[in-house]
């Protein structure tokens, strides 16, 4: 059932991204409401699919890398259906579900492996602190996402340059909002994750803070993401520069989830949380 | 026999002036459409005012009074004498009526190619006339098939892509940095008329104020009551850079009137918000350097001449196809308006045949006075279908030849051998038409 549901998902991902990517060339109205459906639906079997996993796990289903990256694209997903409420630009999914269909790839071709679930996984300051931390990612891949756009679209208007993707891009002014929308809510996110992260590891293991590679290396990304929305609020920084800082804080972001867990992290690797095979 | 006319001025057969005088008033619309209706000469009439253009269209039967009054209404509309306006104005009958206006809906003959308000206006136009009940039966079918034919043109061809006039593709760009130009702060540095169009374009977008600075003050002064903004005198546009979003630049000043010193130092105080200039000035104002600066965006003359060059290219491949949409529009409707001429001959002959058949009917029924009601329904299904049978092929042959060059003579044939034209006479008291 739960293998059957998860195939569900990643084909639903994958037809919005071809479809996606149709209307980003074609700019056919009707390909991108397709698509537009096919992604609502993929996001509505995957939480189905989530929710089942937590019933069965009884924590939040992160702990081996294939769960972890199933969740990611979850959160995007949801992040970019919340934000198209209010931006409604249109070929902001065009960039979004390759980006989720990426991670549901990844996740899926890595085999799946029992997980045991040790008793201390069971509290709810760890889906808390898990279900927080994943938010903030998905609103900084939004972040992420949003500053390529504003990059591309800059360079063609500042080099005068103004190809195909010109006139398919949405404006400066709307993909900047994006990103700093995106980074305003992310950042507490980020950090009340970070927050009850420690406090479950005060409970858990009695200690707040033990310079696990994984704690060092988020703390290096807060302090990038915390380093750009000071800059942003009380410098003004904004366009180019903001959107280089953020995409480089999402790279940063990307090796502190998937580098320092699988390579540097102690009790953070998926290793340690009972992921044998897939870790 | 029926005239579709079509008389006004546009941007190229029209100076702005009398443009403006023509299309001051948005009560004008009624007014004329009010007039339009007391001609008697004009069975149909709609009325299209915009800033390129002022038109009338009618359908009529006597053509040359037609066009007197049309151009004499026009006269009482602007103000202005007979002798200037006719000059001005161009006149088109029947099928080049037709094809003028599939034309205009399609934005094929507007100023700027393929821009989207003209549609907008037509419906307006045409919604004053329903409402004003001066479009009739043409009219009506013209006009549907005119934003049918817009539709069409829109979608199947690429003609409303880009921008292809430079005021036009600065606005486009301004959006694609801005988003949304409602609020936005305009400064216009020095006259002219490209600079002015510019402007215009930004205020129909929304933009909330626009400041002018001139050298001459007393001439900032001017501007700035035509664009209902303030005037700054030269020492300020320093400071003004503070403050605008978009600074539109046409001195003929020989050196820079705007430096990347002056730019730079001002960023920091603007929180680093966009600055897009629009440089229109040969010798350019704005120094190159500008560009350079993060957020701010410097587009010279040759900058957006590049930009349309490109479009202007792609739209004529793709006006040529639009205008084969036109034309094949225009073919079907005169095929429509051919089968209008026929149907007042068929609806007589039908009149004709139901005249003799009740009359046969009644008769025949006074001298049959105890058939049952069953058997009186029977004999008027049974005459009914007599009478429809033996004009039928009549009929067909009659609308076969509608857009056939021998129609006429069918037309005069056929009343003759049905007799119509006198019975006409007889039973209500009208020539032939």
């Amino acid at each position: 059932m739960d293998v059957l549901l998860f195939r569900l998902v990643l084909v639903l991902i994958l037809l919005a991204t071809g479809g996606f990517i149709v209307y980003m060339i074609k700019q056919d109205k009707s390909v991108y409401k397709w698509a537009y459906r096919l992604l609502f639906a993929g996001f509505l079997c995957h939480t189905l699919f989530i929710a089942q996993q937590y019933y069965i796990l009884g924590v939040a289903p992160v702990l081996t890398m294939k769960a972890a990256l199933s969740f990611f694209s979850w959160t995007i997903v949801g992040v970019y259906l919340i934000f198209h409420l209010k931006f409604r630009l249109m070929v902001l999914g065009s960039f979004i579900a390759p980006l989720a269909a990426c991670l549901m790839i990844i996740s899926s071709t890595i085999p799946g492996a029992d997980v045991q679930i040790k008793p201390i996984f069971r509290s709810v300051w760890l889906t808390v602190h898990v279900g927080t931390i994943f938010v903030g990612n998905g609103l900084f891949a939004m972040t992420f996402v949003a500053a390529i756009m504003y990059l591309i679209q800059e360079s063609q208007i500042k080099k005068k340059r103004l190809g195909s993707l010109y006139s398919r891009l949405p404006s400066l002014e709307s993909l900047d909002s994006i990103n700093y929308y995106a980074l305003m809510y992310g950042f507490p996110f980020l950090t009340i994750g970070m927050i009850t992260g420690a406090i479950y590891a005060h409970y858990a293991l009695g200690s707040y803070w033990q310079w696990d590679p994984k704690e060092v290396w988020s703390l290096i990304t807060w302090l990038f993401y915390a380093a750009l929305l000071h800059e942003r609020l009380a410098v003004g920084w904004r366009g180019r520069r903001a959107a280089i800082m953020a995409i480089v804080a999402f790279l940063i972001l990307i090796f502190t989830f998937v580098g320092a867990s699988l390579w540097l992290s102690d009790y953070h690797s998926f290793r340690s949380l009972g992921g044998q095979a897939g870790g | 026999m029926i005239k579709i006319v079509n008389i006004g001025m546009n941007h190229e057969t029209a100076p702005v002036a009398l443009r403006e005088c023509l299309a001051q008033e948005p009560s004008n619309t009624g007014r004329a459409l009010a007039a339009m209706r007391e001609l008697a000469c004009i069975k149909e009439g709609l009325f299209l005012s915009t800033c390129n253009r002022v038109e009338a269209i009618l359908t009529t039967e006597e053509a040359s009074e037609a066009k007197r009054s049309v151009i004499a209404l026009l006269c009482r509309i602007g103000d202005v004498r007979e002798e200037t306006l006719s000059s001005t104005l161009f006149v088109f009958e029947d099928m080049d009526a037709v094809r003028h206006i599939f034309r205009v809906a399609s934005s094929l003959d507007s100023m700027v190619v393929g821009e989207p308000q003209i549609l907008g206006q037509i419906k307006d136009a045409y919604y004053e006339a329903t409402k004003e009940k001066t479009s009739g039966v043409i009219l009506n079918r013209l006009m549907h098939r005119a934003f049918h034919v817009a539709k069409r043109v829109r979608t199947e061809t690429g003609v409303s892509d880009a921008a292809v006039s430079v005021s036009y593709a600065a606005v486009e760009l301004a959006k694609k940095i801005f988003h949304d130009l409602q609020g936005k702060r305009v400064l216009l540095v020095g006259a002219g008329e490209m600079a002015e169009l510019a402007a215009r374009h930004l205020l129909r977008q929304g933009v909330g104020s626009i400041r002018v600075a001139n050298r001459t003050f007393h001439r900032a002064v001017q501007m700035a009551k035509i664009f209902q903004g303030s005037p700054v005198s030269y020492g300020e546009i320093g400071a003004q850079l503070l403050e605008v979003d978009i600074v539109i630049s046409s001195t003929a000043s020989p050196e820079y009137v705007i430096t990347h010193e002056q730019v730079k130092g001002s960023l920091r105080k603007r929180r680093n918000r966009p600055l897009f200039f629009i440089d229109i000035a040969v010798p350019r104002d704005v120094e190159p350097g500008v560009n350079d600066l993060d957020n701010v965006y410097v587009y010279d003359i040759d900058d957006l001449k590049g930009v349309i060059q490109i479009n202007v290219a792609q739209r004529q491949a793709e006006a040529v196809k639009a205008e084969r949409i036109v034309e094949e529009e225009v073919i079907q409707f005169e095929k429509w308006l051919k089968t209008l001429e026929v149907v007042p001959t068929i609806i007589s002959l039908k009149d004709k045949a139901e005249s003799i058949r009740q009359v046969e009917l009644r008769r025949s029924l006074t001298g049959l006075a105890d058939l049952t009601p069953s058997q009186v329904e029977m004999i008027e299904r049974l005459t009914l279908s007599i009478t429809e049978k033996i004009i039928n092929d009549p009929i067909l042959v009659l609308k076969g030849k509608a857009d056939r060059p021998t129609r006429d003579m069918y037309l005069d044939v056929a009343r003759r051998l049905f007799k119509l034209d006198e019975d006409d006479e007889e039973e209500h008291g009208h020539g032939p038409p």
